[in-house]
């Protein structure tokens, strides 16, 4: 899909259990309202330098709300309740982000750490094209850069994500969805970041497109030593991608370790239904809509109200 | 019961870069029929044609050259004004299209009224609760606006709203690719049970090759524009021919693969020297739909 070859890779670094570049401690995020939503309970998370985290879990169970309190995006009526997020930056100093003012967090955000939102590819301003938006993050950002420096970077992070450099000319709405897609990967790209939230980076696109995608993103952490976390509620994928994996089940971390662990040996229950409810590409035709039905919650607690119903068999 | 003929369409953009133009072929030669009662999938790469052929469909986009059609259970044409209640779109992205300001009764009511499915206050009420039943979602949700629901359920929502108005042909553009996997055997069970009760024609656009291929009848498969290859959905997926789809089929993540995206070796790429032509199962030969004839093998 590029012109880059990933170079050959040796085993992944092992994530640097002293080198911890996010630190999430006992989170607790809710929805005030007539009935508040208690939506990321007690959660606790350890990001590594070069370390690839997977959160997964179904919709609606908390995931793009922790992502959004974890970059202070939240707003109204999502309120922190308790709780710290530390960003521990490269040069040694720590930085407390639900303390961050304006200003702070203004240069915080896309150059420390960057964000794909879910549905980002609706996100781009339709009115001005794709090179525009991509410049503008390198004129706030990195003011030092002449105007051909600039179209280099935005040319070479397009590349990276195998959308055709020419192509920045573009409207948004001239491109695919998953060609804006793969824009917003390539913004949150752009500034070489140390920490990149992924939240479901990748369901509009194919299996081939996203594939090189998650290649470019490794062959970067590798060089760069940047560190993901990547959501998706696409375990298969998560298992192929990430070093550590936490399960997230109505608000709460039930499931918290490495890929090969988490395949091999799942301990709660719901992790093992999440790892069985995958329809397969050439089983039986027709067979796992009958037998496999959607892995649903174990009984604790009432079932989240966005919990799909078991499947009938209908064909 | 409608029928849906789509014949050789062409959709060419006109890209400008400065003073610069050049012609995007993003369609070329498509050629399918959506029957009542079956589904056709369409998987393939992404930025090949697929949602254009989709926008051409439900009217958003006028083709360059090619011709769609619908015919009544009479064999007619559809009229022009029947046509866009005939065929319904799904789009690809929730979030552009709910309204922030409008609570989930308020897009549902809309298209009940608009078509007149529903009248009155209580009416329209009980219909909007029924719809989001029939999606999976609590009927607790309709005072609720779209901001206040995750991702999955805003899809949801879109998707009851398309099925509100009652059509005979659903166009949907990736409609469950941001709902996880057990909400989405809801949903395509869902639009599967709807398909057999009402004999829709369906279009299913999607990544997944695994629903794409036990949800629909037949599969085509696109890249760069074309059809690459087309057949009956087991077939086309258990048998492809096509580099391009062999390539596809074979990327679909797998557990028992781990470590496979941290291997040294690069990602397989597909053979380039069959782009142009056609793999067609039930003609169970090549074909050059440049040349209009069989290709040779
Ligand atoms: N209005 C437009 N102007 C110019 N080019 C366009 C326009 N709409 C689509 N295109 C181009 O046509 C090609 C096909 O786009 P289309 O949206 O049909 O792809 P797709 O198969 O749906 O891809 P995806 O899987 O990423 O959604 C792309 O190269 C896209 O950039
Ligand atoms: N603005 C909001 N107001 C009230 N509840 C919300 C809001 N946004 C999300 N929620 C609820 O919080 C829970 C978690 O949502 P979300 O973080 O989007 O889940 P996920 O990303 O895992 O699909 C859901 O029950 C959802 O309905
Ligand atoms: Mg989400
Ligand atoms: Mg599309």
């Amino acid at each position: 899909m590029t012109t880059h070859n990933p170079p050959p890779r040796t085993a992944p670094p092992a994530p640097d259990a002293a080198r911890p570049v996010l630190t999430v401690r006992d989170l607790n995020v809710v929805y005030r309202g007539d009935r508040t939503v208690h939506a990321v309970k007690d959660v606790s998370l350890t990001l590594h330098r070069g370390e690839i985290l997977g959160l997964a879990g179904e919709s609606g169970c908390g995931k793009s709300t922790l992502a959004y309190a974890v970059n202070r995006l939240h707003e109204w009526p999502a309120e922190v309740s308790s709780g710290t997020v530390t960003f521990h930056d490269r040069d040694g100093h720590d930085l407390d982000l639900l303390a961050l003012r304006d200003e702070e967090l203004r240069r915080f955000r896309w150059s420390k750490l960057s964000m794909v939102f879910q549905g980002a590819m609706n996100a781009l301003n339709p009115v001005t094209t794709v090179r525009a938006q991509l410049e503008d993050v390198l004129t706030t950002h990195r003011p030092g850069m002449s105007k051909q420096q600039r179209r280099a970077r935005c040319a070479e992070v397009l590349d990276l994500v195998g959308v055709e450099p020419g192509r920045m000319h573009s409207y948004p709405h001239e491109l695919s969805g998953g060609m804006r897609q793969r824009v917003m990967i390539a913004m949150a790209l752009l500034l070489d970041p140390q920490v990149m939230i992924m939240d479901e980076p990748t369901t509009a696109l194919d299996v081939l497109v996203q594939r090189g995608i998650l290649r470019e993103i490794l062959r970067l952490r590798d060089e760069l030593g940047f560190a993901v976390v990547f959501i998706t509620h696409d375990l298969p994928l998560l298992l192929e991608l990430s070093d550590r994996i936490a399960v997230m089940l109505r608000g709460e971390i039930v499931e918290y370790d490495t890929a090969e662990t988490l395949y091999r040996h799942p301990r709660h229950p719901y992790t093992r239904q999440l790892l069985e409810s995958f329809p397969s590409l050439t089983g039986e035709r027709g067979a796992f809509l009958r037998a496999t039905g959607p892995a649903s919650p174990p009984a604790a607690g009432p079932a989240p109200h966005d919990q799909a119903r078991p499947a009938g068999s209908t064909r | 019961m409608t029928t849906l003929e789509v014949r050789d369409l062409v959709k060419e953009f006109t890209l400008r870069s400065g003073l610069r133009r050049s012609t995007l072929r993003a369609v070329h030669k498509v050629t399918f029929t959506l029957v009542p009662g079956r589904t056709v999938a369409v998987v393939g790469a992404s930025g090949s044609g697929k949602s254009t052929v989709a926008r051409m469909i439900a009217r958003l986009e006028k083709p360059t050259s090619g011709t769609i059609t619908a015919l009544g259970p009479d064999g007619e044409p559809v009229r022009d004004r029947a046509y866009r209640d005939h065929v319904q779109m799904v789009f690809q992205d929730p979030f552009a299209s709910l309204n922030p300001f409008h609570s989930i009764e308020h897009h549902l009511a809309r298209p009940l009224l608009l078509h007149g499915r529903a009248e009155g206050r209580e009416e329209v009420r009980e219909q909007a609760a029924q719809l989001l039943e029939r999606v999976n979602l609590p009927t607790a949700l309709m005072d609720r606006r779209p901001h206040e629901l995750s991702g999955g359920q805003r899809q949801r929502v879109a998707i009851a709203r398309a099925l509100a108005p009652g059509a005979q042909v659903i166009v949907a553009d990736e409609p469950v690719s941001m709902l996880d996997v057990s909400s989405r055997l809801g949903v395509l069970n869902l639009l599967a049970r709807l398909q057999q009760e009402d004999r829709l024609a369906v279009l299913y656009i999607t990544h997944d090759l695994a629903t794409a291929r036990h949800f629909s009848d037949d599969i085509l498969v696109m890249n760069r524009g074309r059809i690459v290859e087309r057949g009956p959905a087991d077939a086309v997926i258990l048998d492809p021919h096509h580099p391009y789809t062999r390539t596809l089929a074979a990327a679909a993540p797998n557990p028992e693969l781990r470590g496979r995206l941290r291997s040294a070796e690069p990602e397989p790429k597909a053979a380039t020297d069959r782009d142009h032509l056609t793999y067609d199962h039930d003609a169970g030969r090549w074909i050059d739909i440049d040349a209009d004839q069989p290709a040779a093998a």
